[in-house]
């Protein structure tokens, strides 16, 4: 079975996004990129169903600018096989993404297409479930189990009750969770090797795809402050502050 | 305008984040409710008393049970033919099926809106909460799905909508239902609770972090969350979570214990009305938000704090 992984680059988790003076989006330039985190544990997945001998290929892809190949190397380096780029210097919205994907799918013909549940600049958990869509395929999201047969896989979920198990035929969509895995960190013979990995270069033209935006951002702002409040220094003085708040007698 | 909204339900009753809903969906025009499962009848004729909701629709059939985003989503696509919204909770059951409909419809949906300044033009958080987008949509039908806390909730009571029967569609054939794992529910939901106290990694273990919250919730009809680093540690079951990646919660009270104050912790927690700090770490983040911050150490405060409330 092929796995289809699609990663996005996006200003890594660790950086505080600074919204820009005019109000116009968050500042970008200069700022350290790296692979969406909810992508990186879909990439582990992905290569952990290939040790299992359940996939024998992976194919990751990206929908971004010149230097998303970074990002594909990445996930090239820590086990996909190849890649594909679908170069753009727009931004592209959940919907055309997951537009340009099922085109590759039905290109590509995996069992399984899994992402991240959202990108952690726009935030939208969508591309996914709208993919799954296009192409008519069962969805299995925010998994933190997945277990891949012949034609079917079984998908534990974090839902906010609990945890759901749900069971897809294949071909299906997984998006994963935070604790679907820990991501291992490529070595460096395969950061070496991931540099020879077949890489293609695509357009969004080249899929028949409209890119064009359907939400137009208006503005972006920085949320409101919360100010900081006062110290108390005992106990007794916090039971107090409880009780004025009204929860405790 | 008229408003089609995704009612979440787990067969018994309503779930909250349904009311908030329905409130956002109020400020677009006339709201008709969506109730989909498996012998609903009673959840049906429960949403016909929310007030401010003017129909009901009921899909009743097996195969509608356990949400399935699979079989549910065609249902609410085809009745958006007559509809020029649709909305939806942003919790998991909502974000499992809104965005499924949007792309079965050709439209970009709004997610996790949290104001709605006019009937194209939506607010929402991006980068975890750390900038805060207001975006116009162009598609002629919206979808959105909407922040609970950051609308008020609906009156469950009032109403008296007439409930009407529809096309449950099919079964997609694909996808089943197999087991749900609830988590223990003798507390408040998260999600709805008044107080909520909220443990972090420096409880060091998962008795210990039960063993001394759980007293202290009960004492005060809390929901007990957690952060990240202690679900990821294992103090904690995953749907304890709240931040970014969690669940965004807003109560009368948060009180934070051992919790330093990440960013992805800030964002599911900070809209809160008042937040208590314990931390050991007087410089910690978490101090920065805080409304009543106790600087000390928690495994001696919070067995003090139980014992005195």
């Amino acid at each position: 079975m092929k796995i289809l992984v699609a990663v996005k680059r996006v200003i890594d988790f660790n950086v505080k996004p600074r919204v820009k003076m005019d109000g116009s989006g968050v500042d970008l330039a200069n700022v350290k990129m790296s692979m969406n985190p909810f992508d990186e544990i879909a990439v582990e997945e992905a290569i952990r169903l290939k040790e299992k001998g359940v996939a024998t290929e992976i194919v990751a892809v990206s929908i971004g600018p010149a230097k998303a190949q970074e990002t594909l190397r990445t996930a090239l380096a820590m086990g996909a096989d190849r890649a594909i780029l679908v170069q753009t210097d727009e931004e592209v919205e959940p919907l055309a993404v997951a537009k340009i994907l099922a085109k590759i799918a039905e290109e590509e013909q995996p069992g399984l297409f899994i992402l991240g549940k959202q990108a952690i600049d726009d935030d939208n958990n969508a591309t996914g479930q709208m993919l799954a869509a296009l192409l008519g395929w069962p969805q299995g999201t925010f998994a933190s189990k997945v277990e891949a047969a012949n034609d079917n896989v079984t998908v534990t979920r974090e839902v906010d009750g609990g945890l759901e198990t749900v069971k897809l035929k294949l071909p299906a969509v997984v998006t994963t969770d935070l604790r679907l895995n820990e991501p291992r960190y490529a070595s460096l013979p395969n950061i070496m090797k991931a540099k020879s990995k077949p890489l293609a270069a695509k357009s969004p033209a080249d899929y028949g795809v409209d890119i064009a935006r359907r939400l137009e951002l208006v503005r972006v702002t920085e949320p409101p402050k919360r100010q900081a409040g006062i110290k108390v220094s005992s106990v007794d003085e916090l039971v107090e502050r409880l009780k004025g708040l009204g929860i405790a007698k | 305008m008229s408003v089609l909204i995704l009612v979440e339900h787990d067969g018994k009753s309503i779930k909250d984040a349904t009311l908030a809903a329905v409130t956002a969906a109020g400020k677009l025009g006339e709201v008709h409710a969506l109730v989909a499962g498996n012998n609903v009848a009673s959840i049906a004729d429960a949403a016909a008393k929310i007030a401010g909701v003017a129909k009901v629709l009921a899909a009743d059939a097996p195969h509608l049970d356990h949400e399935l985003a699979e079989n549910i989503a065609p249902v609410a696509a085809k009745l958006m033919d007559g509809y020029d919204a649709f909305v939806a909770p942003a919790t998991t059951f909502g974000k499992n099926i809104a965005p499924r409909v949007a792309a079965l419809i050709d439209v970009m949906q709004v997610s996790d809106v949290i104001g709605i300044e006019d009937a194209s033009t939506f607010v929402r958080p991006i980068y975890a909460g750390n900038a805060i987008a207001t975006v116009k949509s162009s598609d002629s039908k919206k979808v959105i799905t909407v922040r609970g806390t950051a609308f008020d909730k609906a009156a469950a009571d009032g109403g008296s909508a007439p409930v009407e029967k529809v096309d449950a569609g099919q079964a997609s054939g694909t996808s089943e239902f197999v087991s749900m794992d609830a988590s223990d529910s003798e507390r408040p939901e998260l999600t709805s609770a008044k107080v909520i106290v909220s443990g972090g990694r420096a409880f060091g273990s998962s008795e210990q972090f039960h063993a001394l919250l759980d007293p202290l919730a009960d004492k005060l009809g809390a929901a007990v969350g957690a952060s990240r680093a202690a679900v990821d540690a294992g103090y904690a079951p995953n749907d304890y979570q709240v931040g970014q990646t969690g669940k965004i919660v807003a109560p009368q009270v948060y009180i934070a214990i051992g919790i330093s104050g990440a960013i992805q912790h800030l964002a599911g927690m900070k809209d809160s009305k008042t937040i208590v700090a314990i931390n050991k770490d007087e410089e910690a983040p978490i101090f920065q938000v805080a409304d009543i911050g106790l600087v000390g150490d928690l495994f001696k405060i919070v067995p003090e704090l139980t014992g005195k409330l």
